[in-house]
Order: C-alpha cells, then sequence, then structure tokens
C-alpha cells in the first residue's frame, strides 16, 4: 500500500516544462477571441519560445509589468499605454493589430440603436431610453473605450441611474451578465463572436471608426529585475510584426467573418 | 435544466475519451492540493493539539485568530501571496510567482486555519478523557502530543479532508498567484471559471462534475487506505 502511495505522489511530481519560457500579459477580450490558439503554436514552432500567456483586464496586465513580473504586455488602451511607457515601466509601444466594438443588445433593440448614425449616438439613445446596460466597470481597455464613448456623447456615467450596472467583470462574465439582464452591452466584436451564452442578444450597432480597437505590443523595462527576458520579448515583437504574423492575424476568421486587421508597421 | 443535462453529457465524454487537457488539469489540480495537504496538516495538526495540551497566556488569543483566519477570503490571501511573491516584493528573488509552488503556498495558508481549528476542537475532547491518565504517568509534553495525535487519528483525519475540500475547490487566491497560464498553472478551477467566462456553461458544468468526482475518489481512497468508516470498526 505504501508503494503505491509513493508511486502516485511520484506520477504527481513528474510533470515539469522545459524551453525557453517567456511571460505575456494579455487582455480577456484578446485571449476570448481564440486568436491566441492561432499564433501560440506558430511561436513555438517558429521562436521555440513557450508563450504563457496571463490573462488579466488591461489595467491589471499593466500593473503586472510595471512590478516586472511579467516580460511584456499585449493590451488595447492608448492613453494607458503611453502613461507606461512615460512612466519607464516599458521600454517603448508597437501597434500590431487592430478589431472593433460592437453595441451587443436584446434582439427587440428597445433603445432603436440600430438606426443609430454613430456610435455616441446609439449610446445616447440607450441612455434616453434608460435601457438597462452592463459596464464592465473593471478600468479594463474596453471599459476605458466604453467610457470615452459615453463622453462623446456628451454624457456622464456618475449620473447614471440604476440601469446603468458596473460588473466589475472580464468579458465574458459581463456578456453573461448582460444575457441575463436582457441589456446592452460593450463589447469586442471577438469576444462576442466566440460568446457560446447569446440567449436573446444581438449585436445592434457597429461601423464607426470611432470603435476601432488597437492592440499594441509593450515589452517590460528589463532594468526591474534580472529576470526579465527582454531578449525573448524583443524576438516575439520582431515575429508579431512578421509577414507570418500578419498572414495569421489577418487570416483569422470565426463563422467566415475576419476579425482583425494587422497594422504593424514593417521595419 | 437544459444546461445541467448538457454539462453531464460534456463530463461524460471528457471522462471517456481520456482528454489529455482534461488529465493534464485533473492531476495538476491533485498535485497542487494534495501537496498543500500535507504541508498544512504537518503545521496545523500539531499546531492545534498543542493549543489543546498546553496552557499558556496568549492560548485564547490564538484561538480566536485561527478561528477568525477561517473566514478570510482567499482573494485577500492570494493578493497577500502575489504582492510577497511578485519580482518587486520581498520574495521576488525566489521568482515563485505563476508557478504551482505559489498556488501550494497560498493554499497552504488558507487551509492551515482550518485544519488547526477543527484538530483543536476534536484534540480539546480528546485531551478531556486522556488528561488524569496522561498526568498520572508523568508524560512529557511531547508524548502526550504524539499520544493524543496517534489515538486521535481518525477525527484528525476528518480535518485534514476539510481542507482538502476548501483547497481543491478553490479558485479566487490561485487564480490570483498561479495566472491560470495553460499547461503551466491551469487547474479544474480556473479552467471552470475561464469556460464560464467564455459563455459555454456545459463544459464549465462539465469540469466541475469532474472535480467533484475526484474529490469522492480522493475521499474514499483516504479513508480505505485508513481503514476507517468500516464495519466493525470505528
Amino acid at each position: 500500500m505504501k508503494k503505491l502511495m509513493v508511486t502516485a505522489a511520484a506520477v504527481l511530481w513528474s510533470q515539469c516544462a522545459m524551453a525557453d519560457e517567456m511571460r505575456l500579459a494579455v487582455t480577456t477580450s484578446f485571449d476570448n477571441s481564440g486568436l491566441s490558439e492561432v499564433l501560440l503554436p506558430a511561436i513555438k514552432a517558429d521562436l521555440d519560445i513557450d508563450l504563457q500567456l496571463l490573462v488579466v483586464g488591461t489595467g491589471q496586465a499593466l500593473k503586472l509589468g510595471e512590478a516586472g513580473d511579467v516580460d511584456a504586455v499585449l493590451v488595447h488602451s492608448k492613453a494607458a499605454e503611453d502613461t507606461f511607457v512615460a512612466a519607464g515601466h516599458g521600454t517603448h509601444r508597437r501597434e500590431i493589430m487592430y478589431n472593433d466594438f460592437v453595441l451587443i443588445g436584446p434582439k427587440a433593440d428597445g433603445a432603436d440603436t440600430a438606426n443609430a448614425t454613430s456610435a455616441a449616438d446609439a449610446f445616447a439613445r440607450v441612455a434616453s431610453a434608460e435601457a438597462a446596460f452592463v459596464s464592465r466597470g473593471d478600468d479594463s481597455g474596453t471599459h476605458k473605450a466604453e467610457l470615452g464613448i459615453w463622453s462623446s456623447a456628451g454624457l456622464e456615467v456618475g449620473g447614471f441611474g440604476s440601469w446603468y450596472h458596473a460588473v466589475g467583470a472580464g468579458m465574458g462574465a459581463a456578456l453573461n451578465t448582460a444575457a441575463g439582464l436582457d441589456a446592452y452591452i460593450f463589447a469586442d466584436r471577438a469576444s462576442w463572436l466566440n460568446f457560446g451564452n447569446k440567449s436573446g442578444l444581438a449585436l445592434t450597432y457597429s461601423g464607426d471608426p470611432a470603435l476601432f480597437n488597437q492592440y499594441a505590443f509593450l515589452p517590460v523595462d528589463p532594468a526591474k529585475n534580472a529576470n526579465i527576458r527582454s531578449d525573448l520579448a524583443m524576438k516575439l515583437e520582431g515575429w508579431l510584426t512578421s509577414r507570418r504574423a500578419a498572414d495569421l492575424i489577418n487570416g483569422y476568421e470565426i463563422n467566415g467573418e475576419p476579425l482583425f486587421v494587422f497594422n504593424a508597421v514593417v521595419q | 435544466m437544459i444546461d445541467i443535462l448538457e454539462g453531464l453529457k460534456a463530463a461524460f465524454w471528457l471522462v471517456v475519451s481520456f482528454d489529455a487537457e482534461l488529465w493534464e488539469i485533473s492531476l495538476r489540480s491533485l498535485r497542487v492540493t494534495l501537496t498543500a495537504l500535507v504541508i498544512a496538516s504537518l503545521i496545523a495538526i500539531p499546531l492545534g493539539t498543542y493549543l489543546a495540551v498546553q496552557r499558556f497566556r496568549y492560548r485564547r488569543f490564538i484561538i480566536s485568530l485561527i478561528n477568525a483566519l477561517m473566514g478570510l477570503p482567499p482573494v485577500v490571501i492570494g493578493l497577500i501571496v502575489y504582492i510577497l511573491l511578485s519580482r518587486s516584493g520581498p520574495f521576488g528573488v525566489l521568482n515563485l510567482l505563476f508557478t504551482p509552488t505559489a498556488m501550494i503556498i497560498a493554499q497552504v495558508i488558507i487551509i492551515t486555519p482550518v485544519i488547526a481549528s477543527i484538530a483543536h476542537q476534536a484534540m480539546r475532547e480528546l485531551w478531556a478523557e486522556y488528561h488524569d491518565l496522561l498526568i498520572s504517568l508523568n508524560t512529557t509534553k511531547w508524548q502526550r502530543i504524539v499520544t493524543l495525535i496517534r489515538d486521535g487519528r481518525r477525527n484528525l483525519l476528518t480535518a485534514a479532508l476539510a481542507g482538502f475540500g476548501r483547497a481543491i475547490g478553490e479558485v479566487g487566491a490561485i487564480m490570483i498567484v498561479g495566472g491560470n497560464i495553460d499547461h503551466v498553472t491551469r487547474v479544474l478551477t480556473t479552467a471552470i471559471a475561464l469556460e464560464t467566462g467564455k459563455g459555454d456553461f456545459a463544459l464549465a458544468l462539465g469540469l466541475g462534475f469532474v472535480l467533484i468526482g475526484i474529490a469522492i475518489v480522493v475521499n474514499l481512497a483516504i479513508h480505505t487506505l485508513s481503514r476507517t468508516e468500516r464495519e466493525g470498526r470505528w
């Protein structure tokens, strides 16, 4: 019996990983899109890097970079990224690709956002109808983009009534909440298309250039500590901006719909 | 209701098809939790017994403190462990963040108070029974503790299993210190949280049923190995 237990313990402990490991903090919306499942095996094949993804909101991703716990971040909130680089936490900011945000709402579209002339107009319609709206409320890139559109519509989130639900959760969890409440929600297209629990929701508004969602790659300043693999971060940046990455990113589709547009400047 | 049936179906197919990824995360769950359980038991059981046997000045305070620590939200413990292990934190040089070791550390902190508290409770009653005998035999303190642990082992097993239950189902702390990295720190509970986030309720529920199954198997295995809960035995 003792032998059996020792063997069981040995089996449990005998899993170890090798090869070059690099940690990249990415946003929930990027991971939910499913693109990482295409890029990761290609990165492993081309660069022999085991890329470890930490899936968090943009706010937490930048925080992890600031603490030097990851080697690079891939996020989508320009203002926060510029602050990050200006504060010396990151060496530089490199734009990689963009997708777009969409407004999701109940199929009945009670606020008539489908006929809106712009993103700001769609948001204003939701507000004037006081239709239920779920906000990420977690300081993520999507949340910041949503707040930006509210302010471009001349509306102040702090003054909203009980129809505005700031749930403080990731993209998927917030979409679940919206599905439960039959509410409007601001989401990135990729997360929406990959989302499995759509129930009574549908895409109600999209297409305004103000909804473009730029992803950027920021290597963490290697001076923070000796463990930061900035060599790998540079290799990865070179790969992410290469032709090969461009083909994979532009070619990625869900249900026949392309999601991302590669727009890195190839040097 | 449909969702729960779908979940059962997903669990069934995951298990019968020997899904490689399921095996990987299940084994990692077990490895992390069982390691944490062994370490926590080694700390908590002697501590709980000592608190039952020994009278000292701050005893009441320490017992209250342990009971209070049982109620600490795992997220808070996760955050504290994260700050300590972060490369910018005091133990950053160890480079343990986002590894299974970090998850084990967090779980040890979470379940040690649980095991110590239940162990103390059980040992206190046993000590009331054994007190006169052990005192009259002029035993040393160490002998008393060892005797109590040996004779109270069935109760201590219950304490340990309570700790196991709390650790295997924990998600808040290990999500922060482990990071839910695929093939490195993803375990059953964090995978469930991830699939729920993706809206794939069937798969999330399926993983949940697998988790319950593993907990049952581990409990049965420990009872069998220690020969408890059998007919003719207590």
